[in-house]
Formats: structure tokens, C-alpha cells, sequence
């Protein structure tokens, strides 16, 4: 059975989305989702277009900014960017995560140490 | 920092949908190419690109509107969406939407009217800086009128100085009567009201001039120069509004007297001490001349130090009231106003209570009759709605079959009813605004602030208040009746006659019979109240107010006091009277000092000659000092010999007593009834008087209390404090000014131009309160009656079109015309029934609450309670004709083939 595919948590899609720009330059929301679903292995379940609530948010909040551009192959897009506020916040988010996914890594890894074990 | 940016992107956003919505379709549009392309590529057929292009994507018009609540203010935008599809539907359905907002302005514009008096009156302090410090201080309340209510200027001085609570103790002179200051500008006098004070009034009660000073302790003094504040409304009316006013001086009662300032708009004497009176200006009260000898004559108030409690204020008074003298040259007179003393005791009492305590309960009872109005209005609109909501069940069906979640139809309908009952407010805080300026006009009330009556910021608030609690209450119940119907059963032609019609016209009937119990209730308070006033009219009150008018004389004897003074006023007054006695259409004509309903005094009780007076008596009968003819001018009752002329200052002292006071002599003195005449009474300093005659009980201080002790002499013997000169006449007393003014003129020149008013008017104006409730409360019944008939008709109504197919069966199975009409008026009928069951049984529960309000008329008056039985079956009946009328009309064959 193939397993199903993972629930994006709250929040981390514009986790992804900020890592994706920082790590690929100027991209448009297609490249961005495409990206995210590559990296990710097909493993998370994306609307593609869920992608655009996301930009909207972050660049009301002024860590990427955008502009209509043209494509490789000279499609007109609407590009977008990470701002230097933007990097900063990714790198508290990344920061956080870590912590998170850490402590979740030390509680899940309990289960090793077999209970009721005699001295 | 973000979020703030945020906040200014999302509203900036919600202000430029067109561009920002056509910036996502091209973006949305550029990412299917990308995708479609890139499916192509890798082999697929253009439509199954286009598919999974799709498919990825997710679905469009959702991830559209996640991008649009991300980015803009969804919440608000579905307000306006919502405010826009009310206004479509309401202006599509003016005629519900007329009725709704008038029906709601009329409850809200009823309620803020109200408010707006009881606020004045009882809630709002009293126009003084910190008015609960102020309180009135008197002896507690007794039968003898003004002297008991009063303190001599020598207790006033003890009491300032023993008692400890106060910053300070002042007052003012209570026997000044309207028009007792003549302003002389040249042309004949022109008549005017003052009050003396004592000068520190305005400091104590903490009112500022608008224009030069206010009274200081020299102004008081012996041989001061006369000086007079005058009321904002004199000044403006008589002066001009003189902006150069301070420093003039006037011909006032013959004194050149200085204006020395001017009373701020906000204080009104009248409107506070004296309801339903002007006072014009105001003059101090020197405390040691002459006002020192004439007994009883100050109303005390104080001003509290902060902090001190009730308890202390009470305990502190009594301290004081021993030390209290009614003359400090009569030691025997020091401690009578002590507990157990003459006048048992001295009661401070906030100022705020004495001034409106006694209308607490009028209030309250006003209060709960537009309430009452307001549920009314309610129920009357949630029938309304109801009735709307069945016709539109297939629309919110449908609206949700397309998604919309029951939350956003309630908030629809809610919408809607805020809307109305937000119309309503604005067109009902204007009705309110027209009532309240026109009330604040109608000086003949004798209520205290009424002038300052007006719509202020609590009254906007408390129209906000009940505006939106209104909209909940009408719109909630057909709101969720409405979204909690079942979807299928209203897609399918559901018709007439299926269960939730039946269910509905349940909660119909409900609301109507609610609505008919109030307005029940409404009526029986409105009944009872007009009831007791009818009664108030009905009393006897031991003179004839109609067909008598009276007018204020000025006369002249400043000739030296005691005898030689009684007969010169001896043969003035004879003059005057044979003169105006003489007049076309004058029956009668008589002097007094003192009018019924106005002020009183008393001079201690005279006794039967030989009696030994008891240790302990009550104080003395009201005293007035009248000239012959003066009884049969007001139309009281004589037993035994009018006063005549010849009853002058070297005859022997005669009285006239009334029953009342003949019969608690008549207990000491061992008189049989019919016997007092000719009887001889001894008064304090041992003179002796003849009792010549017996007169009715007059009512001397209010309609509704009982008679006192009242006992007359001549203006020959004794020293009236005044003269009113009384005629009795059949032609209006506008027509007789003229010609007795002429005549009273001729006589006197500086004769004051004063205002010949008739003595019916000085009735008026003590039962004016009573009035002005009963007129409110009945207009209100008035229109609760009205609601509940627009209640009854509409549900009636509505019935009959839902049944027109029914009916239309039952006509063409041989049902007559008359059968049908029957059967509706029948079912109207039942529905008032059980809503006047209700309403009498809540009505004689609650009728005890008003029972002090009531006059002569028991709280379960039978002909009342007939009377609202009567007139609202007659109401539902009416109410219903027109339905039922409909209903025999109907054709048999149109209705059935319509549906």
C-alpha cells in the first residue's frame, strides 16, 4: 500500500516557500510549488494553488517582494524574491524548527529504553 | 512590525479588489500554461494535460478565495455583501419595510422619550456641583402647611452653628407669592416674581454668575443698599439681554435697587424649589430686620461635609434641634422643634429626594409602559418577519443547497433586522426629539428640571442600546427558525396545510396572544390612572374654582401699624370692592391674602374660652385674612354671618372656622354639632375671638390630601400678608381684565399690570402632575392597543392566504360565505381571549405595584378592567372583520386552480 500522503502543518508552507526563494533565487509561484513537491519526493499534499494564499501572506508582511517578468520561454510571470527582513526571519523560523523537530527526535527516541527494565 | 504592515496591506488590499483580482487570474492563468506546457512535455494529450493541470492546482474558485481571505478584510467584505443583498430586498418589499421602521420607531421613539425624562428627573444629580452633598432639611412632613415645614431665622442660626455635618447651612424665604415685585420702567408696573435668599445661597448650592457677582454678607445687612440677581430668562426677556446690565439700577417696589449680576442659563430657581413656576429674580434676606418677628419663614438646605453618612447627618440634627429656638426672646420656645417638640424633629433628607423622590414611582411606572411598548413592537416585527420568512423559505433552501452554512443565513437575517431596527432608531430618536423639546416647553407641569429636559449622550446611548437588543430579539427567533428548516422539505413544493405551517402559525399565535396580553395590561394601567384623575376632578374642594378669576392688588397703607393702619386698609379695600363689585358681570368680589393651593401659614391655635388647653396640642389651623364678600367670590359654603365692614379695629375680634378645626374645638369645648356659632375662643395672647361662622374645608395645599384646620380673620382686625382680590363671574375672565384693571387702576395708579388668572388654573397646576402621567401613560396604551391590532390583523391575514386553497375546498363543498367568515372571526377571537385571560390575571397581580398612585379608585376597579375587555375584543374583533371578510370572498374556483 502506498503510504498517504503528509498533511502540510500550519505555518509550514511559508516556511517552505520562504527556503525555496532563498535557496533558488527569483522564482514564480509555479517554480516555487514544483520545487517544494521535487524536494519534498511527491511526499506532501499540495494544492498548487494553496502556493498563492502563502506569497500573499508573506509579502504583505514584507519578507519577499514580486514583479511581472518573462519565463525561460517567454511566458509573462509574476516573479517573486526574498528581502533581507525575509532572510532573517527564515533563519529564526529554521532556527525553530530545529529545536522542534530536536526535542520531537529526543521524545520519539524514548521508546528505546524498554520500561520496567531490572538493574 | 510586520503585523502592522500586514494590517495596512490587507486593508489597503480590501480598497483594490478589481487589481489585485485581475493580478491573481493572470497569475493563476500563467501557472496552468506552465503546467499544461510541462504535461505536454512530458507526452500527455493536450485535454489530459489540461486535466492534470488542473487536478494539481486544486480546486479553483476555493484556492481563490483562500488567496483573497489572505490577502484582504473577508469578514467586512461579507458585511457589505450582506448590507447590499438587505438593502436590495428591502427596497424590493417597500411596504413591509415601511411598516417595520415606523412600528419600530414608534416603540424606540416612546422609549428614548422616557428615558430622557427619567433621566432628568430622577437619575441625572441635580444641576449643582456635587448635588449629593446637598441636602433639605425639615421637620417631617405634617397637616399644617408651610409654618410646619419651616424654620424661624433665630433656629436657622442655632443650627448653622450646633450642627456639625455641614460646610455650610443656608436657605430661603418660603412665603414670597408670584408677582410680588413691581418694576417701574416709566409705563404702569410691570408684575414680577423674586425670592429672598439668604446671602450665602449661591455659594452653598455652588452657583457661579453668568454676569457680575452674587450675593455676599453685606448686601444682607441692616440698611444695605437693595441689590437683585436677576434669572437668565428676565434678563433676557425684560432687559434685552443687556450685556451692560450690572451696575443699572431700578425702580423695584418703589426702591431703586442695583442689578448687581446675572444667574447662569443652567440655574433655574423654579425649576428646582417651585415646579411649574417662574421666579424672576432673587434678593437677599436681611436675617436680622424684621424677618427676625414673623415666626416660621426658611426652607434650610446644607451642604455636607464630604464623608459624612446618613446615620451621622440624622444623629447630628438631633443634637442640634434642642438648641433650637423659635424666638430667642421666648425661652419657653427653644427645643419645640425637637423629636416629641411642636414640630417632632429635624429631617435632612437629599436635596435630590425632595425634589423628585415623591415621582419615583410615576416614573417607573412610565418606564415600564414603554417597555412594555417596546416588547410589543418586537413581537409585532418578529410576526412580521415570520410571515416574510415562510414566503422566502425556497430562497434560503436554495441559498443553502449552494453552500451557504446556517451561521451565514442567520447572519443574513440578522443583518436585515439590524438594518430595520437601525432605520427605526434614526426616525425614532426624531419623534423622541420632537416630544422632548415640546415637553421641556409645557410650563403649566408642575415637575421639577422638566425645563431641562433634552436628548444628551445618554440618551443616544441608551437609543443604540435598545435599538440593537430590539433587532436581536425580532430577528433571532424567524433568523434560526428559519435556518434550522429543513432544506429538502422547503425545495419540494412544500404547500399550504403541511406540518411546519402548522408549527409556524403556532409560534404566530404565541407572539399575537403575548402581544395582546401586554396591551392589556397597558390599558388597565392607563384605565386606572385615568380613573383616579376623573375622581381628582370630582373632589370637592370646599370652593368653586370655576367662574372665579383672581388678581394681585397693590395697595398703599403706609400709615403707621395697628389700628390706625387696619382702618385706613379698612376703607381702601371697601373702596375697591364697591367699585368692582359694581362692574357689568361681576356676581361677587372679595380680597385675600393668601389663594388655596399656594402658600399658608399658621399663628398658633386659639382655643374654647374656659377650656384648659392640654399639655400637648398640635400646631395651629392655616391662618387667612380675608375681606367681606370674599367667601361667597369663591363659592365656599357659610354657616352663620359673613365678616362685614363694620367689623373694624374697635369691634370686637371676630373668625370664621372650618368644620374640620369647629370639630376638634367642638371636643374640647363640649359643642354640639350645628352649636359652634357664636361660640368664644381665646388665641395665645389672651384676646378674645367671636367664631361667627362655620365654612366648608378647603383644600388649601393639594387636591388629593385631606382638609386641615383653617381659620379666617378680617383684613380689619388682623394683617394680611398680601391681597388677591377674587371676583366670581360668568363672562371670561379675559374679557373682565380690562374693566377691573381699569377701575383697580383708577383707584391706584402704580397698580402692577398683572395677570388676571383664574382659579381653575390654580387647580390645574396641583393635579398637573397627575395629568401629565396620565396623558403619557395613556398615549402609550394608545399605541400598544394599535400594535396589538396590526399584530392581530396581520396574523389573521396572513392565515387566510396561507388557507386560500383550504377555504377555497371547504366553499365548494358547500361551506356558506357566512360559515367561513365566522370561523376566522372565531379564531381571532380565541387568540384575544386567551390574550386577555392572560392580561387580567397579570394585571390584577400587578395592579398592587400602582396602587399608590391611584386615587379614590381601587387597583381591581371593576369598571376598568370591563372597560379594557370591552374595548379589546371590540379592537380584535375589528381586526379581524377585515380578514375574515377576505376569506368569504374568496372563489372557489380561482383558488383551487391557482396553486
Amino acid at each position: 500500500m502506498q503510504p498517504a500522503k503528509l498533511d502540510l502543518l500550519q505555518g509550514t508552507l511559508d516556511l517552505m516557500v520562504l527556503q525555496t526563494l532563498a535557496a533558488m533565487g527569483t522564482q514564480h509561484g509555479y517554480g516555487i510549488a514544483r520545487r517544494i513537491e521535487q524536494v519534498s519526493g511527491d511526499a506532501v499534499l499540495l494544492n498548487q494553488g494553496t502556493i498563492y494564499a502563502s506569497l500573499v501572506r508573506l509579502e504583505q508582511r514584507g519578507w519577499i517582494r514580486s514583479s511581472w517578468g518573462t519565463s525561460d520561454n517567454n511566458r509573462k510571470a509574476k516573479f517573486y524574491e526574498i528581502t533581507a527582513s525575509g532572510r532573517r526571519q527564515l533563519a529564526a523560523d529554521a532556527r525553530y524548527w530545529e529545536r522542534l523537530t530536536g526535542v520531537m527526535d529526543r521524545v520519539l527516541a524514548m521508546g528505546a529504553t524498554p520500561e520496567g527494565d531490572a538493574p | 512590525m510586520s503585523r502592522l504592515k500586514r494590517a495596512r496591506e490587507r486593508a489597503w488590499a480590501f480598497f483594490h479588489k478589481p487589481v489585485l483580482d485581475s493580478d491573481l487570474e493572470a497569475e493563476i492563468a500563467a501557472h496552468l500554461d506552465m503546467a499544461i506546457e510541462e504535461n505536454l512535455r512530458r507526452g500527455l494529450p493536450y485535454g489530459e494535460a489540461r486535466r492534470m493541470a488542473m487536478i494539481r492546482f486544486g480546486g479553483m474558485d476555493l484556492m481563490k478565495d483562500q488567496q483573497r481571505e489572505a490577502r484582504g478584510l473577508m469578514k467586512l467584505d461579507i458585511l457589505l455583501q450582506d448590507l447590499k443583498f438587505t438593502f436590495r430586498t428591502l427596497s424590493r418589499d417597500r411596504g413591509f419595510t415601511l411598516v417595520a421602521v415606523v412600528i419600530l420607531a414608534l416603540g424606540i421613539g416612546a422609549n428614548v422619550a422616557v428615558f430622557s425624562v427619567v433621566n432628568t428627573l430622577l437619575l441625572r444629580p441635580l444641576p449643582f456641583p456635587n448635588a449629593q452633598q446637598l441636602m433639605w432639611i425639615a421637620p417631617p412632613p405634617q397637616k399644617c402647611g408651610m409654618s410646619c415645614a419651616t424654620y424661624s431665622t433665630d433656629a436657622y442660626d442655632e443650627f448653622r452653628m450646633y450642627s456639625r455635618s455641614y460646610q455650610d447651612v443656608t436657605g430661603y424665604f418660603a412665603f414670597s407669592s408670584p408677582d410680588n415685585l413691581a418694576l417701574s420702567l416709566g409705563g404702569p408696573p410691570i408684575p414680577a416674581t423674586s425670592i429672598d435668599v439668604i446671602a450665602n445661597f449661591f455659594q452653598v448650592l455652588g452657583v457661579q454668575p453668568a454676569l457680575g457677582r452674587l450675593f455676599t454678607a453685606d448686601d444682607a445687612r441692616n440698611g444695605a443698599a437693595p441689590v437683585v440677581v436677576l434669572s437668565d430668562a428676565w434678563w433676557r426677556r425684560q432687559f434685552n439681554a443687556d450685556p451692560a446690565i450690572v451696575g443699572k439700577a431700578f425702580d423695584m417696589n418703589g426702591h431703586q435697587t442695583t442689578v448687581i449680576g446675572v444667574l447662569p442659563r443652567s440655574f433655574d430657581f423654579g425649576a428646582v424649589f417651585a415646579p411649574g413656576t417662574k421666579v424672576d429674580a432673587i434678593t437677599p434676606l436681611n436675617l436680622y430686620g424684621p424677618p427676625r418677628d414673623w415666626g416660621n419663614i426658611i426652607t434650610m438646605i446644607g451642604r455636607l461635609k464630604p464623608g459624612v453618612t446618613m446615620a451621622q447627618v440624622q444623629a447630628d440634627a438631633d443634637a442640634a434641634a434642642p438648641h433650637m429656638c423659635w424666638n430667642n426672646k421666648n425661652p419657653q420656645s427653644c427645643g419645640s422643634y425637637a423629636r416629641h417638640g411642636v414640630q417632632d424633629g429635624v429631617v435632612p433628607v437629599p436635596l435630590k429626594d425632595y425634589v423628585s423622590g415623591k415621582l419615583r414611582r410615576s416614573l417607573a411606572l412610565l418606564w415600564a409602559a414603554v417597555g412594555a411598548i417596546l416588547l410589543i413592537a418586537c413581537v409585532n416585527l418578529s410576526n412580521l418577519l415570520l410571515a416574510r420568512a415562510a414566503s422566502r423559505s425556497k430562497e434560503f433552501a436554495m441559498r443553502g443547497a449552494l453552500g451557504a452554512t446556517r451561521g451565514r443565513i442567520v447572519r443574513q437575517l440578522l443583518t436585515e433586522s439590524v438594518v430595520l431596527s437601525g432605520a427605526g432608531a434614526v426616525l425614532g430618536l426624531g419623534l423622541a426629539l420632537v416630544l422632548v423639546v415640546w415637553l421641556a416647553h409645557q410650563g403649566s407641569f408642575a415637575l421639577p428640571l422638566l425645563s431641562s429636559l433634552r436628548i444628551d449622550g445618554a440618551a443616544l446611548g441608551w437609543t443604540v442600546l435598545i435599538a440593537v437588543f430590539a433587532a436581536v430579539f425580532f430577528g433571532l427567533v424567524p433568523g434560526l427558525r428559519m435556518a434550522g428548516g429543513n432544506l429538502q422539505e422547503s425545495l419540494k413544493d412544500s404547500g399550504p396545510g403541511s406540518g411546519q405551517g402548522r408549527r409556524h402559525e403556532l409560534v404566530r399565535a404565541v407572539l399575537v396572544v403575548s402581544e395582546i396580553c401586554l396591551a392589556c395590561i397597558l390599558l388597565v394601567g392607563a384605565g386606572l390612572l385615568l380613573r383616579s384623575f376623573l375622581k381628582v376632578l370630582d373632589v370637592d374642594l370646599g370652593f368653586q374654582p370655576e367662574h372665579a378669576a383672581a388678581v394681585s392688588v397693590d395697595y398703599d397703607d403706609n400709615a403707621p401699624t395697628g389700628d390706625l393702619s387696619a382702618a385706613k386698609r379698612g376703607a381702601i379695600f371697601q373702596g375697591i370692592l364697591s367699585r368692582v363689585g359694581a362692574l357689568p358681570g361681576v356676581e361677587a368680589a372679595g380680597m385675600v391674602d393668601y389663594l388655596p393651593m399656594g402658600q399658608n401659614r399658621d399663628w398658633g391655635t386659639p382655643f374654647p374660652k374656659g377650656v384648659k388647653r392640654p399639655d400637648k396640642f398640635p400646631t395651629g389651623p392655616l391662618v387667612y385674612v380675608i375681606s367681606p364678600g370674599y367667601m361667597r367670590a369663591m363659592g365656599t359654603r357659610v354657616r352663620g354671618r359673613d365678616f362685614t365692614w363694620d367689623d373694624g379695629p374697635k369691634s370686637p375680634n371676630v373668625v370664621m372656622i372650618n368644620e374640620a378645626f369647629a370639630r376638634y374645638l367642638g371636643s374640647y369645648g363640649n359643642w354640639r354639632k350645628g352649636e359652634e356659632v357664636n361660640r368664644i375662643l381665646t388665641d395665645g395672647g389672651g384676646n378674645d375671638l367671636h367664631v361667627v361662622a362655620v365654612v366648608d374645608d378647603v383644600h388649601e395645599e393639594s387636591v388629593e390630601g385631606d382638609a386641615g384646620w383653617q381659620i379666617y380673620y378680617p383684613m380689619t382686625q388682623a394683617s394680611p400678608a398680601g391681597s388677591h382680590l377674587v371676583i366670581r363671574t360668568q363672562l371670561p375672565p379675559a374679557q373682565m381684565a380690562a374693566s377691573v384693571m381699569g377701575a383697580l387702576r383708577e383707584l391706584n395708579p402704580t397698580q402692577k399690570a398683572a395677570e388676571f388668572r383664574p382659579i381653575q388654573t390654580l387647580v390645574s397646576h396641583t393635579v398637573s402632575p397627575r395629568r401629565f402621567f396620565m396623558l403619557l401613560v395613556g398615549c402609550f396604551a394608545g399605541l400598544g392597543l394599535l400594535l396589538a391590532a396590526i399584530g392581530i390583523y396581520g396574523v389573521i391575514s396572513y392565515s387566510v392566504t396561507q388557507r386560500t386553497q383550504e377555504i377555497g375546498i371547504r366553499m365548494a363543498l358547500g361551506a356558506t360565505t357566512d360559515r367561513v367568515q365566522k370561523d376566522v372571526l372565531w379564531n381571532t377571537l380565541r387568540l384575544a381571549l386567551w390574550g386577555v385571560a392572560l392580561g387580567t390575571g397579570a394585571s390584577l397581580l400587578g395592579a398592587r405595584l400602582i396602587a399608590s398612585l391611584l386615587f379614590g379608585t381601587s387597583p381591581w376597579d371593576l369598571p376598568t378592567y370591563a372597560g379594557m375587555v370591552v374595548v379589546l375584543f371590540g379592537v380584535a374583533a375589528l381586526s379581524g372583520y377585515i380578514p375574515a371578510r377576505r376569506a368569504s370572498r374568496i372563489n372557489p374556483m380561482v383558488a383551487l386552480r391557482a396553486s
